[in-house]
């Protein structure tokens, strides 16, 4: 350039300083660039980590298997089955369509399934596999696998599935699973993650649903790497999961079939009762239902009928069905006045078959009357009379406190559904409940267990215990968890005069023993397996007066549900009792033709530990047992219930 | 004859010329440029295929082209300046029509043989227009407004032609590289305060035009600058690539998590990893100390250019040498602010080390200019 070396020099010097600024603006953007690298890389590492981290690991929860439920005698009640379903994976697939056709050939599937299977499956990312049939059989599984050449993105998987093996004889005990559901979501505190896998099962019902934290174990985890469209690239971690405790109930199997046998035809509930510690031998209601049904989702036809069968199987009546006690009741008023000390058990109270209080008409069963009774006979003839008047005398805040100490109107605390708090009414009650004054025809309807008195079985068979052990039974129905007792503490005397108990107990004796009792039909010809017992027959209607004038209507003249419940409580052998039971047939006319046989039935079963043997009855009624038993046993014979298969 | 005509008799000849190459600039390119491969191959997956393969190749072409470049005396350079400026004017204007849409945006022309992308080209040739211009011009006049007017046309027309691709980035990169060169020429600092404030209030008029019918910016444009304020507002959508990126560079901690370790980009949460987020990748694997040693080498670059500059007499040499050192650091400056979360995403690649043939060629071929000034400066 030709150009004066004084402007080159001035240009050059231009030049440097200009580029000195801009130099600088340089360095100062670096500097932040460097700070920024600074504050993330150094200061806020940690936090990012954690975040590119959360980026690439999921978390899976592995379901844990859940505790198995057990029999006293180690005998299954509710299990896991596995069972078999069939995947499919869009990418492996192809074409989708084609390999469902395909599929359809092989396992039961309508066109309705192929059609949802085939929305599902395009919606879904293509490397997720999706469910396209659930609960196959080992025979279609197996059709599969040999097939898998032909059907790529097919995958045979395993799950486990709860399944219970007596069916609908523990249905009401046991309980079922289902799958969890909004509902069971939204009035729960339960924060399980378990919870929120889709289709996981818990309990719904019975000691399933009341022992669902032992039982469902805790979640195990699987920490796997996913990319970014959330593939799994690689499993990182897996922690197997605890699975859940498993449970021995107290209840025998044997027995509670053979009592659901029993009951068949009948509304009924019973209780067992172990009196060595309390064990609930068996808790039966009748009729039941098959609990497998709900496991894999009811039918809409299954349900109604369920639902709109007047005996309703789904009730628990054996813990949760409550009624009047009627005469059973009758050993709580006589034990209250005598502990009180106005009744002396040998006074005689007149009966002329009725009672006059303040203007009412109060009937005993007997219209002819008893005549002169004492506290023997009054429970021997189940005469009401004796005790209008021995409710008078005692009141009846004495006599529901009486009643509460033997588990009347207690919510005796098991494991169970809507297990029964009954009622043993008192003056306080009505005026709460009712905003009325207690009046004295209520006590006298309340001291032969009419009127406002409400008992379950299970109240009833805890009543039986007490009474016939004088020790506070306290029923239990888990026997161990995880092998460890549960709850067998020794049971406190019960604080009522042996004396007073002995005369009850002795009463009881000769309601089935002797040849005037009203059981006496019921007893038990095996004099070292005698038991004891006491009718009882309650009103579900108002006998009125044109009624009675006509002469009482017979039972059997009535249309079902307006019968009398029919109940009996005892215990056996006499001598040294083992066990206690209570039996409610609802609307089974009178405790002495209907719930007294059925009771001498399952006592002796439970004595015997099986059927037992036919000289155990008065020799009038074996050929009718024999048959009986013949048809019972051809009910129970094994596999009397499907277990598990695709409906 | 001069004494400045006089010295040039003094510069090397012939083969001799390469005794003279600057290889502090060419040894620092390589150097970047292999820390590309490396992370290139590391977001393979551990593979030369698809990108590391290509590059290795482009840049050995670059090398060549760089050497070749500066062998070919300055002057000759000088002189074909007007006419490589309005060659690339005219590929702007072609690309405006016939250009290939591609992401979004006409930025590509295809000249048979190969793809070219104008915007690239004329971020050397205006540079090295303007150099020329001034070293043309006398001194006395540069400051005065019909001067002025000539520079100013030469930077806002392509800047404006790239603008309308869409090209924000790059439109960003030709401004402020030809501004450079105004300012380095002694233009009367009182013109920049105007054009300071001019840029501010453009600024304020984009945000004032959002939504009317003079709307300045696309709307996908906005949606880049809105996200880049927040980009929690929008954490899967478009605010992904930030929050993926500084998560990447965050998590790389001190010493970074190990070549080829690096989750972000080898579970594909890094959008680009190989193109305008790379830096990210390096960041991440190689932490702090990596991602300062590549800043570093940067600055080294920039600074033997800035050494070379001052020591050269000739007046287009300088201008021309730290107008392409200030592209140059205008790329990986908006790069690195742009991938840490400082600056909008505007699409701009991090230079020799990300993947792609036009920027590393551009480049390559701006660093042969530093060459034959710094080879042909007068002695």
């Amino acid at each position: 350039m030709r150009r004066p070396p004084k402007e080159s020099a001035e240009s050059a010097r231009i030049i440097g300083r200009r580029a000195l600024v801009v130099g600088a603006l340089q360095l100062g953007l670096a500097g932040s660039l460097l700070m920024r690298m600074r504050s993330m890389q150094l200061e806020q590492a940690e936090q990012f980590r954690l975040l590119a981290d959360e980026n690439r690991i999921n978390v899976h929860l592995l379901p844990p298997a859940r505790g198995l439920i057990f029999d006293r005698n180690g005998v299954l009640l509710a299990g896991n089955e596995q069972y078999y379903r069939v995947t499919m994976t869009r990418e492996d697939a192809g074409d989708v369509e084609t390999v469902l056709r395909r599929l359809s050939k092989l396992v039961p599937m309508t066109e309705e399934e192929i059609q949802d299977a085939m929305k599902e499956v395009s919606e879904r990312s293509r490397f997720v596999p999706v469910t396209i049939v659930d609960r196959l059989s080992w025979e279609d599984i197996s059709r599969v696998t040999v097939n898998a050449p032909a059907l790529p993105g097919i995958t045979a998987e395993v799950g486990l599935s709860r399944f219970y093996p007596q069916g609908a004889d523990m249905a009401h005990v046991v309980g079922y699973v289902g799958p969890v559901s909004d509902y069971d979501l939204s009035r729960t505190e339960d924060r399980d993650p378990l919870l929120q896998i889709p289709k996981f099962q818990i309990g719904k019902t019975g000691a399933e649903n009341k022992m669902e934290q032992t039982l469902r174990g805790s979640a195990g985890t699987l920490h796997v790497e996913v990319n970014a469209l959330g593939r799994v690239m690689r499993e990182l971690d897996r922690q197997e999961g605890e699975p859940g405790a498993d449970i021995q109930l107290t209840i025998d199997s044997k027995l509670q079939t053979y009592v659901e046998a029993r009951l068949e035809g009948e509304s009924a509930g019973a209780v067992v009762i172990d009196l060595e510690k309390g064990d609930l031998r068996a808790v039966v209601s009748a009729p039941s239902f098959d609990p497998n049904l709900f496991v894999r989702g009811i039918s809409v036809k299954d349900w109604t009928d369920l639902n709109e069968n007047p005996y309703r199987p789904l009730a628990a009546k054996a813990v949760q069905g409550i009624y009047p006690p009627g005469s059973t009741f009758k050993m709580m008023t006589a034990l209250a006045a005598i502990e009180e000390g106005v009744l002396d058990p040998e006074e005689t109270i007149y009966c002329r078959g009725y009672t006059e209080v303040s203007g009412t008409r109060f009937h005993c069963w007997k219209t002819a009357g008893h005549g002169n009774v004492n506290l023997h006979d009054s429970l021997k003839h189940s005469c009401d009379c004796y005790y209008y008047e021995v409710g008078q005398r005692i009141g009846i805040d004495k006599i529901s406190e009486m009643a509460q100490r033997f588990g009347i109107g207690v919510r005796h605390d098991l494991p169970l559904s809507a297990v029964a708090e009954g009622l043993a009414p008192t003056k306080e009650w009505k005026r709460r409940v009712r905003g009325e004054d207690w009046r004295i025809g209520d006590t006298v309807n309340a001291s032969i267990g009419q009127g406002d008195v409400l008992a379950s079985p299970l109240q009833l068979a805890v009543m039986a215990a007490r009474l016939a052990t004088g020790r506070n039974i306290t029923p239990r129905l888990v026997h161990t968890v995880d092998g460890v007792e549960q709850g067998a503490d020794a049971d406190q005397p019960i604080g009522v005069n042996e004396n007073s108990l002995r005369r009850i107990r002795a009463a009881m004796d000769a309601v089935s023993n002797n040849n005037r009792g009203t059981a006496y039909g019921s007893r038990i010809s095996e004099v070292s397996m005698r038991l004891a017992g006491k009718t009882g027959t309650s009103q579900v209607r108002r006998i009125t007066a044109e009624e009675r004038a006509r002469g009482v209507t017979s039972n059997a003249d009535l249309p079902w549900e307006r019968r009398d419940h029919a109940l009996f409580v005892s215990f056996a052998p006499v001598e040294n009792p083992r066990f206690a039971c209570a039996i409610v047939v609802e609307h089974g006319g009178g405790g002495s033709s209907t719930a007294a046989p059925i009771a001498r039935d399952i006592m002796l079963q439970a004595l015997y530990d099986g059927p037992p043997p036919l000289e155990a009855y008065p020799s009038n009624v074996r050929n009718r047992i024999e048959e009986q038993q013949k048809r019972i046993e051809n009910r129970i014979a094994p596999g009397a219930y499907p277990t598990s298969d695709r409906a | 004859m001069s004494l400045l005509e006089s010295s040039y008799k003094n510069v090397p000849t012939g083969i001799r010329k390469l005794l003279y190459v600057n290889w502090a600039i060419v040894l620092l390119t390589i150097a970047i440029a292999c820390a590309g491969f490396l992370m290139l191959y590391s977001v393979a997956g551990g593979s030369v295929e698809p990108w590391l393969d290509p590059q290795l190749n482009r840049f050995g072409f670059g090398l060549f082209l760089m050497i070749a470049i500066g062998m070919v005396p300055i002057w000759f350079w000088r002189n074909v300046s007007a006419v490589g400026y309005i060659i690339s004017l005219l590929l702007l204007v072609a690309v405006e029509l016939f250009g290939e849409v591609r992401m979004g945006a006409q930025r590509w022309i295809n000249l048979g043989f190969m793809v070219l992308q104008p915007s690239e080209l004329a971020k050397i040739t205006l540079v090295m227009f303007l150099a020329a211009y001034y070293d043309w011009l006398p001194l006395a006049k540069r400051s005065r407004p019909l001067w002025i007017a000539i520079p100013l046309a030469a930077v806002l027309v392509p800047t404006f032609l790239v603008f309308k691709q869409p090209d924000l980035g790059t439109a960003l990169l030709l401004a402020v590289g030809g501004g450079t060169i105004i300012w380095l020429a002694g233009v009367h600092w009182a013109y920049f305060a105007v054009v300071v404030s001019a840029g501010i209030g453009t600024i304020w008029a984009v945000f004032e035009s959002k939504g009317t019918s003079w709307q300045l910016l696309k709307d996908y444009q906005y949606d880049r600058i809105n996200i880049f304020l927040d980009p929690s507002q929008d954490p899967l959508g478009a605010g992904y690539h930030i929050t993926q990126a500084k998560i990447a560079l965050g998590s790389g901690g001190v010493t970074g998590r190990g070549f080829m370790q690096g989750t972000q980009s080898g579970l594909d949460f890094l959008p680009e990893a190989h193109t305008d987020f790379i830096f990210t990748t390096l960041a991440e694997e190689f932490g702090f100390i990596g991602a300062t040693t590549l800043l570093a080498l940067y600055l080294l670059l920039i600074g033997f250019c800035f050494a070379s500059a001052l020591q050269n007499r000739d007046r287009f040499s300088s201008l021309l040498t730290l107008g392409i050192s200030m592209t140059f650091f205008l790329y990986f400056a908006v790069n690195m602010a742009m991938v840490m979360g400082l600056a909008p995403v505007v699409g701009v690649p991090l230079p020799l080390v990300s993947y792609g043939g036009s920027a590393m060629l551009v480049l390559m071929v701006g660093f042969g200019l530093v060459q034959s000034a710094h080879i042909h400066r007068p002695r």
